[in-house]
């Protein structure tokens, strides 16, 4: 980790074997220092909702805490999980979607969100409420749909995520 | 800003060959797993479901090989089953490069299945597959490549399965499977009713019209097929654009969309 120039932290799954991994593998700590130390950092999906500070899918844990905010459920009247693609909407300039087409569709499958309302939002989707699917702060940057998963507008944006970090090394 | 309704081809393998079945009876080669994967990854799709139907001890290992061949074409998500008994047989799928794991014989014969299946990989990749056939106003499960009769109830059986995990609902009509007689809009509404998961549609898709009224009369929100797409009577792009004139929202690969970079 130490040595790591760019973190991805995937992510499917439940919250709290998430953080119980991190744990056992006593990369918690450093996780923290190389967010700290300002290494980029994506995390896709689950790996998102980690870096709040708690979720409701795992009411006892502790997650990243990068972000102070909750996640939630998907409320029920809509279908959960929020499976399948959908689009996103902008509310701050946003480097990760930069060169993306407004009405893009990104692959969405979860059903706990972080709320819209995060500071670090910077596009939001809707399903039964309104969510953050893009979250880009100093070298944290998050999605909650998989853009591995999202065609070429996927691939563009992991392309985005490779391109606003700068460390030696990286093939052009 | 709107869920779209997604089109899924769907690759019956069997010792590596995509196959074209009637009825669940009789099989024709329709052509290279990796080869359609990377033409409907193309021609956009919205994701790719692959079922292995040779369902033997020994096919299994050529099936994950084939799921690592078509993952490798994908940007898309894909769905692998067939057979699948337990958690260790789905984390295998998984590994291969499938996102989700279908279960259909085995969650009926131990319904725990699911829930272990779910806990284990959460239910965004846990797709219930469920074959039936109308009996008077109901739908009945069958089980082991639709030959054999459950005595169960549909509704209650996705029901259930929902409460243990399951997803998504993979929901076939073997009375149209291979008929060419269109999805079954009736069941599809009826069991889209039923559960508070997204349920694709199979079995009978033989135009455009139908996969229109699967989503609008059928409530379906993703419906699936093989023989027309594989045959290539029918585009996916035609499709979508025909879906797009009839009011139902659907994803247009980026180099179709407006403000292209």
């Amino acid at each position: 980790m130490d040595a790591a120039r760019v973190i991805v932290l995937p992510g499917v799954g439940h919250f709290s074997a998430f953080v119980a991994g991190l744990r056992e593998r006593k990369l918690t700590g450093a996780l923290r220092d190389a967010s700290r130390a300002g290494v980029p950092i994506l995390g896709i999906c689950l790996g998102l909702q980690v870096m709040f500070s708690r979720s409701e899918e795992a009411p006892g844990e502790t997650g990243m805490g990068f972000f102070t905010e909750e996640v939630r459920a998907l409320p029920t009247n809509v279908k959960s999980p929020h499976i399948g693609w959908n689009q996103v909407r902008r509310t701050r300039e946003s480097r990760l979607l930069r060169g993306v087409p407004e009405d893009a569709y990104f692959y969405f499958a979860h059903s706990f969100a972080a709320p819209a309302e995060t500071q670090a939002t910077v596009a939001a989707c809707d399903h039964g409420l309104a969510f953050a699917a893009v979250i880009e702060a100093g070298n944290l940057r998050a999605v909650q749909f998989h853009p591995e998963k999202s065609g070429d507008v996927g691939a563009l944006v992991l392309r985005n995520f490779l391109n606003s970090v700068e460390f030696p090394g990286l093939p052009q | 800003m709107t869920l779209a309704r997604r089109i899924i081809p769907c690759l019956d393998v069997d010792a590596g060959r995509v196959v074209k079945g009637i009825e669940f009876e009789g099989l024709r080669d329709m052509g290279d797993p990796a080869e359609l994967a990377a033409r409907y990854n193309r021609e956009g799709a919205d994701e790719l479901v692959m079922l292995d139907i040779s369902a033997s001890h020994q096919g299994r290992s050529t099936f994950l090989d084939t799921i690592r061949r078509v993952a490798e074409q994908l940007n898309l998500p894909l769905t692998a089953g067939g057979g699948i008994r337990t958690m260790e047989e789905g984390r295998a799928v998984l590994r291969a490069g499938a996102d989700k794991v279908t279960v259909n014989t085995a969650a009926v014969e131990r319904p725990e299945l699911i829930s272990e299946l779910a806990q284990q990989f959460g239910s965004q990749a846990v797709v219930l597959s469920v074959d039936v056939k109308r009996k008077g106003n109901s739908w009945e499960p069958y089980v082991r490549g639709g030959r054999e009769a459950t005595g169960m109830d549909a509704a209650a059986w996705v029901t259930e399965a929902v409460q243990r995990g399951a997803g998504e609902i993979l929901l076939t009509s073997i009375d149209r499977d291979g008929t060419c007689s269109g999805f079954d809009c009736e069941l599809t509404a009826r069991i889209a009713a039923t559960v508070s998961v997204p349920v694709i549609a199979s079995g009978g898709a033989n135009g455009f019209q139908d996969f229109l009224e699967v989503f609008t009369r059928g409530c379906a929100d993703a419906a699936l097929a093989a023989s027309i797409f594989h045959n290539a009577t029918h585009s996916i792009p035609d499709l979508k654009q025909f879906l797009a004139e009839g009011g139902v929202p659907v994803r247009r690969p980026m180099s179709s969309s407006k403000g292209t970079p």
